[in-house]
Order: structure tokens, then sequence, then C-alpha cells
């Protein structure tokens, strides 16, 4: 279970969890109540290569996509495969189980927002 | 989390909603609950146990005088001058080039009365039509929206439900007499009696828009939130749970039925959405729509249909249609709604296709997002409540 307070966020209401070159991406619990039941996720192949700012996997709820944008140009590393017949793990556990790729960097982390920042910016 | 915005109206049960935890949606102008728990969990909800709706944003509409059926025969589609007392009716109300305002549902309440329920967004619209159509009739156009909420149970269990709230008459007799499980149980689709809950005025109608069994109730905004406790404490043993837009939404879109700005709209005619039986081209008057819908659109005017797909990648409105056999050819079509469907585990949707392509088991293609997933045409609807005796 990750802590919420260790993760850096992006203004796309993203988590990303930083370790060495190596980084894990999700989406908040804030988007995630947004989304709704989430049905469906898109996962990119491992070994694909990412560049920063692009959409790296989608998230479909009853209502509605959402998109995951790499923060940093990067190799796929790995998916979590359990979302394709757990995509509900996003609603339940966004930080932890629910969590989507993980991105070997190539490329540099820009500045991301700090647990503080990113519950500003939502309100909280 | 709510986006709470100063210019909508709230539900008389607002209160009850964010006691409930909802999450708000606007929806044509109104602050109404998106869903509760969950819009998956509500869904299914409704198709094994019950729902409850709070719908008060809809629009009503009274209809009354010696001409109000004369005047809502010339207004309507519909023949509502053959409606009985007590029975409902569903409608359309055209423009003169046949094309759809709003679908209507019309109930005749009482010699000389018809209430007229029409969707939140074409409530003003729909007042200000009747008034002008009904003009030169012996009959009066009161918008009484403001003064009626909506409540709707539906699910399997929402008759049982229903008799367990304590407090309810039939008109002319006692708070819980025993006439009242007689009239609800033997109450038929598309009937409604009026009756009281907590001496306060109720329309009980077996109608509803989710393709279950249930019932719509129609009483003061003061007694709403009463009855809405009440409903929710006789149903959740039964398995009842508040249900939300979201969850309504993909309930109609399985049950086949159109949503008024998807499915229908100004340009669309009654017979491409498949209701030219809505349509009463026998009535022996003129009414508004009627030479429109008498020529009938073009020769190439797309067609409602359903799709189904495979996987769980939904079509969604907006979305193009293309021939399944050519790779960059031009599209055949749009969705207007779509959903990976609860129930029935794929996908679903609605779109206008041109007539080629509108025959079932059509193979097609939609570009989901960049990607040509297959769908086939099916008929309506995608589901189909299982009618057992209860």
């Amino acid at each position: 279970m990750a802590d919420a307070g260790e993760l850096k966020y992006t203004e796309e209401h993203e988590w990303v969890r930083v370790d060495g070159d190596t980084v894990t991406v999700g989406i908040t619990a804030y988007a995630a109540d947004k989304l709704g039941d989430i049905v469906f996720v898109d996962l990119p192949e491992v070994g694909s290569e990412a560049a920063a700012g692009r959409v790296i996997a989608e998230i479909e709820s009853t209502k509605s996509v959402g998109e995951l944008y790499a923060p940093a140009a990067g190799t796929v590393a790995e998916a979590n495969d359990r979302l394709g017949n757990e995509p509900e793990l996003i609603n339940k556990d966004p930080l932890g189980e629910g969590w989507l790729v993980r991105l070997t960097l190539t490329g540099d982390l820009p500045e991301l927002l700090s647990a503080e920042q990113y519950g500003a910016l939502i309100g909280e | 989390m709510t986006d709470a915005s100063e210019n909508t109206e709230r539900s008389p049960l607002h209160d009850a909603h964010v006691a409930a935890s909802a999450s708000f949606t606007d929806f044509a102008g109104w602050q109404m609950p998106l869903r509760y728990s969950g819009d998956l969990a509500e869904h299914h909800a409704v198709r094994t146990a019950a729902g409850l709706f709070d719908l008060s944003h809809m629009g009503e509409i009274l209809v009354l005088g010696a001409d109000a059926a004369a005047a809502l025969d010339y207004a309507l589609a519909g023949r509502l001058s053959a409606v009985e007392v007590g029975r409902a009716k569903y409608t359309l109300l055209l423009a003169a080039d046949g094309g759809i305002i709003d679908d209507l549902v019309v109930y005749h309440t009482g010699e000389d009365r018809y209430l007229v329920v029409a969707n939140a967004a074409n409530r003003h619209e729909v007042a200000r039509e009747l008034r002008e159509r009904t003009a030169d009739f012996a009959a009066q156009v009161y918008d009484e929206s403001d003064d009626v909420a909506l409540l709707a149970i539906q699910g399997p269990r929402a008759l049982e439900i229903l008799l367990d709230v304590p407090g309810l008459a039939l008109d002319g007799g006692h708070p819980d007499g025993e006439d009242v499980p007689a009239a609800l149980r033997g109450l038929p689709n598309y009937r409604a009696i009026a009756g009281a809950f907590a001496e306060h005025p109720l329309l009980m109608a077996r109608t509803g828009y989710t393709g279950e069994d249930g019932f719509e109730l129609y009483l003061s905004p003061e007694a709403a939130p009463q009855l809405w406790d009440a409903l929710i404490e006789a149903g959740t043993p039964y398995g009842l749970v508040p249900a939300g837009l979201a969850a309504r939404d993909s309930l109609r879109l399985e049950a086949g039925m159109p949503l008024y700005g998807h499915e229908l709209t100004r340009q669309t005619l009654p017979v491409q959405a498949g209701l030219e039986r809505v349509v009463a081209l026998d009535k022996p008057l003129d009414f508004v729509g009627r030479a429109a819908c008498e020529t009938g659109p073009d020769d190439n005017a797309p067609v409602l249909v359903g799709l189904v797909g495979e996987g769980r990648r939904a079509a969604r409105a907006e979305y193009e249609v293309y021939p399944s056999d050519a790779e960059a050819s031009a599209s055949v079509g749009r969705i207007t709604s779509g959903v990976l469907s609860p129930t029935l585990g794929h996908p679903i949707a609605m779109a206008y296709v041109d007539l080629a392509y509108a025959e079932p088991g059509t193979q097609l293609a939609v570009d989901v997002r960049g990607t040509r997933l297959p769908f086939t045409v099916t008929p309506l609807p995608f589901y189909r409540r299982s009618r057992k005796k209860s």
C-alpha cells in the first residue's frame, strides 16, 4: 500500500513513484472517482517506447474514457496485467494494486507536484 | 466529489443525496446525482432487486379543459383522445417539419385532465409549444414542474417494496387500507392511479425507463423527502439502493430506449428512430408534423440500429461507423449512445446508419479512437426482462 504523501503528482491527475531510473504510474483516487466504475484498461506493450507527454494507456469507465500520459520519456518495463481481469482495482486501490505502468526512464523527469500541491489543485 | 455550480437548480431531495454520498452532475440545469456507491452496483441492483431514482428534474405540464383531448391530438403525434382515464402513453412533440422536439409520457389522469411529462432540458419549450398549439382549443396549459417531485422505483422487487411503505392511500380510501395492495398489484404497465402518501396527493404510475418493472411516483416537493426515506427504509432489506443518472443511462440503453439529445433530435423524423408506431397517421384531423411524417425522410436518410461488439471496448457517442470490409472508405453512420453493457458483458451501442447497412446481421466497424472494431447490427432491445408472474 503506497503512502499518498511520498508520491509525486501531475496536473493530469496521475501519481508517480520514483525509484532510481524507474517510475511507476497510476491515476489518483480523485481521477478514479471522477471516472466512475472502471471496466476496461488498454495497457502498452512491455518494451515499447513512450515519449514524454504521450498517451500510454486508456482507462475506460461506463461513462467515459481517461488517458494515462507518460510523465517522461521511457521504455515500458512492466504493465499491470491484473487490470485485464480486474480493472476495478483502480477504483479500489488506485495508489496500490491499481497501478498501471512501470517505465524505465530514458529522459529527464519534469518538475512534478508534491502531495500538498496536488491536494491544492483538486481543492482538498 | 461535488462540482457545485451556482446556476443549477437543486432537487427537493438534494440533502438526502448529499447524505448518501452522491456524486453530482449538471444535467439540463439541475444538479442531480450521477452515482452513489457506483454505477455498476446500482445498475445490477435495478436488474436483480431495485433501485430508487430521483427524477425531480423532469418537467410536468398539466393540460386541462373540455377540449384537452382534442388539443393534444393536434399538438402531439399520438392519439391522446383514445387513451382512457388511468392510462399513460408514450408520445412525441413534433416540429412542423417532423423533427422531434421531445419525447413525452402523457397520463390521462382525469376527465379533461392530462399530465404531460417532458425531459428537463425541454420543459420550457414543451410548455410553450403546448400553449401555442392549444390556444384555439378550450384547454389550458400549466407548467407545474416546480411543484412536482418525481421518484422512480425500478426493479423486480419494486412492487414488494412499495407495498411495504406505510402511509399509502388510494383516492377516497384510508391510509394503509386493504385496497392499496390490491390496486398496486393489479396495476398494469402504463397505467396510473391517484392516491396519497402521508396525506399528500400522489400519482402512482407503472412506468419507467430501465426495462424493469417499477413505478414512477409524482408528488409535492414538500413530501418527497419523506417518501424517499420511506422507500429506502422499506427497500433496503430487499437490496434496494439509490441509483443515479449514470445507471439510468446504461439501463435504458440496454432496454433499447432512445434518449433525447442522443437518439432523438430536431433533425430526426420518428420513422428514422423506429418510432413510426408512435405517430398516429390514422388520426382523422391534422396535427403538427403530420404532413412531414406522411412524406417521410429522404430515401438515403439514416436509421437507428442497435450494434453489438466483442471484447470490452465501448463505441461511444459521436464515433464514426464504417463498412466492415473496406479500410479507408467513407463513414456510413455515427454512434449516438454506447456502453460496455453491465448486464450482457459486451459492448452495445445505438447508431444512425445508412439504410443499406441497417439490416440485422450486417457487419460494421466502429472507429474507437483510431482502431476499427467489429460490430454487428442487432434488433433492439439488447435486454428484455423475463416476465414472470409475480
